[in-house]
């Protein structure tokens, strides 16, 4: 406890959305990329295990972080594409294909992932933009990743480029009927493995960040379902990138509310207040869905609405 | 038209795609250096080679069979709930919770009990997937899984707090049941009855599913919603029923490994039966019977796992990786119905 007292609480809150948003804004936005071509990838969350474990892995053997976030990220691409692939052959089923891939990619990354459990691997740095603050609570909570930044960058960039480019608008057209896009002359599945290969990519990513910086280390219990909130948190984005974004700080300061309230000396409710994001995602999702309409901004192809 | 080729071909397609994962993981395990052939000698010798490793695979399939049928029923109502693991696990401490409120009861009124509010409790979970599902439109995969987390929240929350046993020093549990109010093994074996219960279920539902006007009910909403609207079902109660009895089954499980296998509740809980039992209910392409020869053939896999690490030092999760790979396997494998001329009727071509 220190001076700050009960202010501590919205301050840890705010450094918690900062620093554990970023594996749900780089995995949403690349479920959200996947979900706009007309397919849905479940197993990001198994993309995102092997990510983080690939990150620390080749961090450690390089010796370089950004290294393994490249790494993480094209071990993300090869699980997307596998995906992608699978999903191209008739009469399969997307969501069942993600819960496969979820289950394939963290007992792969638990298998490979064994040697590093024990070794420290360099992690990423952060920018420090609290030294106008004595205070040692703001300054922590200012603690930014670049990967946050990067990620920030990516949700604006990918919102300008879905609407105002030819790529943006092959992928919305592919997802909205994929008959118009066959008139048009494009092949839907080679458009929609790319956009399930590159949303891998994407989460991959978002799993280094897990691996590399916080919590920083490799071990079985590292992800806890980041993955999945993150396709909720699509749904609850309206497939929109940068309300990707803002949902995903949304989703981190309810991740961190537990160990806020734990660190001013509430500590009986600790594994309640661990489960707020789901119950939050929960709550959203049984307030924005409705049985009778599809939701707006939803792709037209997409299998969840059907 | 002959119904045994479309039974052949269900069955070929399947055992041709584990066949196939065999093969590819095989060649994984090549590449790392390790001879396949061993491994799957080890894995045979681990899992079936015995009578001691058959108590161990049998032991092992009890849950999965129960857990496969939580994914399997709602899938007739074409629902896919991934659930089964929060069910399971709040089906446990529900039994858990049962077995002290009745301490000093008859055994076999304490018996009874907690397995009915183990079932009581994975069934009203799943029900609340298959509710907001029919009455808010949220997908029942995505909020299934939710809810899985947030029950292990409930789970950790009251077996680390209000119901902690002061003397679990490093583990944390529930206090033990006592001995008289566990249940037993079949007479001779260390085998508990937990697998009887499983299979009875299946067999249960089976005729349920395929014998009575209330599966053909359910199959059609399964099959097209509309239809089955038009033609006046009861959509919603269908779909709530075979999410309730598919939770019931998982929450079953968590009840017999709690009052069989560890006597209380504590993290041992939590050991991938639930997400395993997806596997099992595809490979068996969702049919209840089937369930029962799929979930002994994984059981046998896993209770191998420690084996393969004891004698090639091979991570823990290699069993995981072989069922990862047989899982994608057996999807791709959709593709291959109706392909083969082989498995068609003369007069349909």
């Amino acid at each position: 406890m220190s001076e700050l007292g009960w202010w501590g609480v919205p301050i840890a809150v705010l450094g918690g959305a900062i620093r554990v948003s970023t594996p749900f804004l780089f995995v949403s936005l690349g479920e959200c990329i996947t979900e706009r071509s007309g397919r849905i990838n479940l197993g990001l969350e198994g993309i995102l295990v092997m990510g983080a474990m690939t990150g620390y892995g080749v961090s450690y053997a390089s010796g370089n972080p950004w290294i393994g976030v490249i790494a993480a990220g094209i071990a993300g691409l090869l699980l997307g594409l596998l995906h992608g692939l699978i999903c191209n052959l008739p009469r399969v089923n997307d969501i069942a294909v993600g819960i496969g891939l979820m289950l394939f990619g963290t007992g792969f990354a638990f298998f490979l992932g064994k040697p590093y459990v024990q070794p420290i691997a360099p992690n990423l740095p952060a920018i420090a933009f609290g030294g106008w603050s004595d205070s040692p609570q703001i300054q922590a909570a200012l603690q930014v990743n670049p990967l946050f930044l990067i990620g920030t960058a990516l949700a604006f960039s990918i919102a300008w480029a879905l609407r105002n480019t030819r790529w943006g608008l092959v992928l919305r057209m592919v997802g909205d009927s994929s008959d118009a896009a066959r008139a048009m002359g494009y092949r839907v599945n080679t458009v929609r493995t790319l956009a399930t290969a590159a949303g891998g990519f994407l989460a991959g990513i978002g799993g280094s960040f897990l691996s590399l910086y916080y919590p920083g280390s490799w071990n079985e219990g590292l992800s806890s379902g980041q993955g999945l909130i993150a396709v909720a948190l699509v749904i609850f984005a309206r497939w929109n990138p940068t309300q990707c974004f803002y949902a995903a700080l949304l989703f981190g300061g309810a991740g961190s509310l537990g160990p806020a309230l734990q660190s001013v000396g509430i500590t009986s409710g600790y594994y309640l207040y661990n489960a707020a994001p789901y119950v939050l995602t929960l709550v959203i999702m049984i307030a924005t869905c409705s049985p009778r309409r599809t939701l707006t901004g939803a792709p037209g192809e997409l299998s969840i609405n059907r | 038209m002959s119904p045994i080729r479309p039974a052949v071909e269900a069955l070929a397609i399947p055992v041709g795609a584990l066949a196939m994962a065999m093969v590819v993981f095989g060649a994984f395990m090549a590449m790392l250096g390790h001879d396949p052939l061993e491994v799957y000698a080890l894995i045979w010798k681990g899992g079936f080679a015995s009578g001691f490793s058959w108590q161990n695979t049998l032991s092992r399939a009890a849950p999965l069979i129960l857990t496969a049928i939580c994914v399997a029923l709602p899938a007739q109502a074409g629902l896919m709930v991934i659930g089964g693991e929060g069910a399971l696990v709040l089906g446990g401490l529900a039994a858990a919770i049962a077995g002290h409120a009745l301490a000093g009861a008859p055994p076999l009124g304490v018996k009874a009990a907690m397995l009915i509010s183990g079932m009581l409790a994975g069934g009203l979970w799943i029900a609340a997937s298959g509710a907001l599902r029919q009455y808010r439109g949220v997908n029942e995969t995505i909020s299934s899984l939710l809810l899985t987390y947030i029950a292990i929240a409930l789970f950790n929350h009251f077996v680390e707090g209000p119901l902690r046993d002061p003397a679990s020093l490093n583990k944390p549990s529930t206090a033990p049941i006592g001995a008289a109010d566990m249940i037993s093994n079949f007479p001779g074996l260390h085998v508990h009855w937990g697998l009887g219960f499983g299979i009875l279920y299946c067999i249960a539902m089976y005729v349920l599913i395929r014998h009575t006007t209330w599966g053909f009910a359910l199959r059609i909403v399964g099959g097209n919603v509309r239809a089955a609207r038009l033609a006046g079902l009861p959509v919603g109660a269908l779909v709530l029923a075979a999410c309730s009895l598919g939770g019931a089954a998982a929450g079953l499980a968590g009840a017999v490994e709690v009052a069989a296998v560890h006597g209380n509740a504590n993290a041992s809980l939590m050991a991938g039966y639930g997400y395993a039992g997806i596997l099992v209910s595809f490979i068996a392409r969702q049919n209840p019977i089937a369930i029962v020869p799929v979930a002994i053939l994984l059981g046998g896999i896993s209770a191998s796992g420690s084996m393969l690490q004891r004698r090639l030092d091979l991570p823990d999760a290699t069993v995981l990786v072989l069922q990862g790979i047989a899982f994608l396997l057996i999807l791709a494998s959709e593709a291959l119905y109706g392909r083969f001329r082989v498995f068609r009727s003369a007069g349909a071509t």
